[in-house]
């Protein structure tokens, strides 16, 4: 909240559309989180692969709605990084998913494009690197 | 209720599919709100307070099932949901509140509508047989 104090009529990456946003990060942040806990503290020798995954999936959704939160430059770099990361992921994860299904035998938030949750997991780094961009001059 | 396994789940029947219910109607209502620009207004946040009043009962009939030596089909997976759902109208709530324009009705739109999902998923890992 360091440099919060945008100008009026300049949008901050934690107000109006971006709320919207950082609500849909908690969410899905709680859904891999518990996701993955749960697959690891279970029945982690099953698929080790994909529970990590779900583990570094869980961790982005975190830092990226923390990012997108607090607002300044430091947190508007986190949240970029954390998109992208995401977006690489959903894609990588997707295309391999469908190659050699055997390398995730458990679902992942990530695994078919995010087929599992709606495709939001998709949808949302797209959004997330285009809010960022609409609110490039929100900090001078 | 102590019949076949599969039907004596205490989070299916009227109860469950009340919140469900409830939750969309709260979720159109919000997206009705949003679209005409609207903040969340007092109906919003009543509703979410009723659906957090309907999701809590339906917590507490859960234990009393448990308490009655019924058993879920994936007990860590339900615990995770029952928490997370008791959890998102309060969640709704405070983003709302600090979002005072249309992007709060919004939220209170995007948070009704995977409340039924978790409802779902609550009765998946209730029912859910093996593995």
């Amino acid at each position: 909240m360091a440099d919060a104090g945008a100008p009026a009529g300049r949008l901050a990456t934690n107000s109006g559309p971006g709320r919207l946003l950082i609500a849909v990060y908690i969410l899905f942040a709680i859904a891999a989180t518990s996701r993955a806990g749960l697959q690891i503290a279970t029945r982690f020798d099953e698929a080790p692969v994909a529970y990590l995954l779900s583990a570094l999936a869980a961790l982005v959704y975190i830092v990226a709605a923390l990012g997108l939160a607090r607002a300044g430059h430091a947190g508007r770099r986190v949240a970029l990084a954390c998109c992208s990361v995401e977006l690489a992921g959903v894609l990588g994860v997707g295309v391999l998913s469908l190659v050699d299904p055997g390398l995730f035998p458990d679902e992942t938030v990530w695994s078919g494009f995010g087929n599992g949750y709606g495709y939001v997991p998709l949808v949302l780094p797209v959004l997330g690197l285009l809010w960022l961009w609409r609110t490039r001059h929100a900090l001078r | 209720m102590t019949s076949a396994a599969s039907t004596g789940s205490p989070v299916d029947g009227i109860l469950s599919t009340a919140t469900i219910v409830l939750s969309l109607v709260l979720a159109l209502w919000s997206l009705v709100a949003a679209v005409r620009h609207r903040p969340p207004d007092r109906s919003q946040f009543v509703g979410l307070a009723v659906l957090e009043c309907a999701l809590l009962v339906l917590a507490v009939v859960a234990l009393v099932g448990l308490g009655r030596g019924e058993r879920p089909g994936e007990p860590g997976a339900f615990f995770g949901y029952l928490v997370t759902l008791v959890c998102l109208p309060p969640l709704a709530w405070v983003l709302a509140r600090m979002e005072p324009t249309r992007w709060g009705s919004a939220i209170v739109c995007a948070v009704c509508l995977v409340t039924p999902v978790v409802v779902v998923r609550l009765q998946q890992t209730w029912a859910v047989v093996g593995g």
